[in-house]
């Protein structure tokens, strides 16, 4: 023991590093702790009606959503859920090609100042904050799809979903982006040499190249459209509805959350049955950012 | 026919009008996405900008709602972003020095990153309802700042983490190396070497954090902003008004509001977030202008 004591040299430095090391990893692992602590919170507050009067096959299966009715409360999620789906599908539909085709023209067309302005702008569009879309659709959205389209009402499926694409599109772009820019370039070097044109190296060598960071961006993209809540909540009309067209109001999962959590007594059922369905909305995007984690890190990987 | 040797084909000509068709179609889609965006602004610019003044900055609103200034709001949005910087900033830098610095490459790393991912993934409205059952009813600090705050912080977590994992990761591992031959601990290290390098960078991803939490609305619905408040907050355990929900507010629960007041809060807010996103873009640009390696 003391022959090794002269080779001791925990001086006061050597402690201080290992305090920093511990502290810096309760800071590490604190996402884990906080995204643990979201799913035991909302569990907490909404298992006890999960356990205990919700029925499963109505709350998925019917489309009666009468949460505050004193004498027959009804718990159906089933036309908020095709308001949150019709809303996000038509979103996608937008912001796809459009998302798409801007990070293909960023990565792979533009050049010097024209690609540093997209990507700033592609950048500063990202940062509008959701209430502002909200609003836009209401006040700017709202009166042009009335008089376009000669319809009574303009807070729709079409409203929202253009709203939602705008929004999801910025974000789903800088991530093809990053995932066409991951494609090294000597795939590009070996098809021009083979004497491919620009169009021709980006479709059948990069595209299929960056597949999976694509979907990966895809599937981010459909996350952020379901759990989008002020801009869908102030554009769809927040109607209980399974919608015919485009043309209907409907209402969304998150946006019934933010509507009527305000109103209700905490521990009540209809308190109760909202953590549920933010239950629901946990475990869906849940599911949904680990299956584009795991898409986009297997490229990464091989 | 020597001559034609090098003459475009006719396959080489389809190929070209092809190229020059894409082309367009990209530049097309991106002018599409941009435009609308670039229409809406001028519109909210155009239509609210004839009731911005010192005195709608600084008065409080009145008449219910429909007459009068933003102030409260303006300073209620202050409050929550500077409470939730002091819990996210501290734990946000800690968590990426860990992650650059010390962290193995193994499962545990692995669900650190999976749970930085989800939640920035989580919808808005979950945090909220997060924020509701933990800090408002179980910890008992009832809807205020500081339930607001701290909802608002774990949901920006992320954005910090990423931001300063990133300038760190920027600082090249020589220099590292350099630091531990003269004999450094790693903490003398980083806090020598690392952090004075990447601080630029780690500013940067605050400011963004600041813009974040400034527009957000669902997390802070239920947990400590009000529609409306008589007073202005005094501290932490106040309810308060912020800015995002005031524009909510205005835009769709109060009657008879003049159509250039909602125009205007949007205007305020959106102003806000753009300038503080600017400048964390401008800053950005200058470091990657000054960097030596």
């Amino acid at each position: 023991m003391s022959r090794n004591h002269a080779f001791d040299q925990r001086n006061l430095d050597w402690y201080i590093d290992k305090a920093v090391q511990a502290l810096v990893f309760i800071g590490g692992i604190s996402a884990v702790i906080f995204i643990i602590g979201i799913f035991l919170f909302i569990t907490k507050e909404g298992i006890g009606f999960l356990i205990n009067t919700l029925d499963l096959q109505e709350f998925f299966g019917s489309p009666y959503w009468e949460p505050s009715d004193e004498d027959a409360p009804e718990y159906g999620i089933l036309a908020l859920l095709a308001g949150t789906a019709s809303v996000t599908g038509l979103a996608m539909l937008i912001a796809i090609p459009f998302s798409l085709g801007t990070a293909i023209y960023i990565a792979e067309f533009a050049t010097g100042k024209t690609r540093e302005w997209l990507k700033i702008l592609v950048e500063l569009l990202a940062a509008i904050p959701s209430v502002v879309w909200g609003f836009i659709g209401l006040t700017i959205m709202n009166p042009l799809i009335i008089e376009l389209f000669d319809v009574p009402v303009g807070l729709t499926v079409l409203n929202a979903g253009i709203i939602l694409g705008l929004m999801a599109a910025p974000i789903m772009t800088s991530i093809a982006e990053d995932a066409l820019k991951a494609v090294p370039d000597r795939y590009r070097e070996a098809a021009e040499a083979l004497g491919a044109t620009r169009w021709q190296v980006v479709f059948k060598t990069v595209l299929p190249a960056a597949k999976n960071g694509l979907l990966g961006a895809v599937l981010l993209g459909v996350g952020r459209g379901f759990g989008e809540t002020m801009a869908v909540l102030m554009a769809t009309g927040h109607a209980v509805n399974i919608p015919g067209s485009v043309f209907d109001s409907v209402r969304a999962l998150t946006a019934t959350i933010a509507a009527e959590l305000g109103e209700t007594a905490v521990g009540s059922d209809h308190y109760q049955v909202l953590f549920t369905i933010g239950i629901f909305l946990f475990l869906i995007t849940f599911l949904i950012n680990l299956t584009a984690d795991l898409i986009v890190r297997g490229i990464r990987n091989s | 026919m020597d001559n034609h040797m090098f003459a475009a084909t006719e396959l080489n000509q389809k190929n070209q009008r092809t190229e020059k068709l894409v082309r367009l179609l990209f530049i097309l889609m991106a002018g599409l996405l941009i435009l609308p965006v670039l229409i809406i602004l001028f519109t909210l610019v155009y239509k609210g900008s004839s009731i911005l003044s010192i005195d709608f900055l600084f008065t409080n609103p009145t008449n219910g709602m429909t007459e009068g200034g933003i102030f409260p709001a303006l300073l209620g949005t202050i409050w929550l972003v500077v409470v939730a910087l002091i819990v996210s900033v501290p734990l946000g830098i800690a968590a990426a020095i860990y992650l650059s610095e010390y962290a193995p490459d193994n499962w545990g790393t692995r669900l650190i990153n999976l749970a930085i991912i989800n939640l920035a993934g989580v919808p808005s409205i979950v945090h909220a309802l997060f924020g509701l059952g933990a800090f408002v009813v179980f910890f008992k600090f009832g809807t205020s700042i500081l339930a607001a705050s701290l909802t608002l912080a774990i949901m920006t977590l992320p954005v910090v983490i990423v931001a300063t994992r990133e300038s760190l990761q920027a600082v090249p591992h020589a220099f590292r190396e350099a630091c531990w031959n003269m004999g450094a601990t790693r903490w003398q290290t980083i806090r020598r070497v690392v952090l004075p390098n990447a601080v630029s960078g780690i500013l940067t991803g605050v400011i963004l954090e600041v813009s974040r939490s400034a527009g957000e609305t669902a997390p802070i619905m239920f947990t400590g902003a009000v529609f409306f408040s008589p007073f202005l907050p005094q501290g932490v355990m106040d309810q308060t008004m912020a800015m995002s929900l005031h524009l909510f507010v205005v835009s769709t629960q109060v009657p008879n509001v003049p159509e250039n007041l909602p125009y205007g809060v949007a205007l305020v807010l959106i102003g806000m977030v753009l300038i503080m996103n600017s400048i964390s873009i401008a800053f950005r640009m200058h470091l990657r202008g000054k960097k030596k390696w």
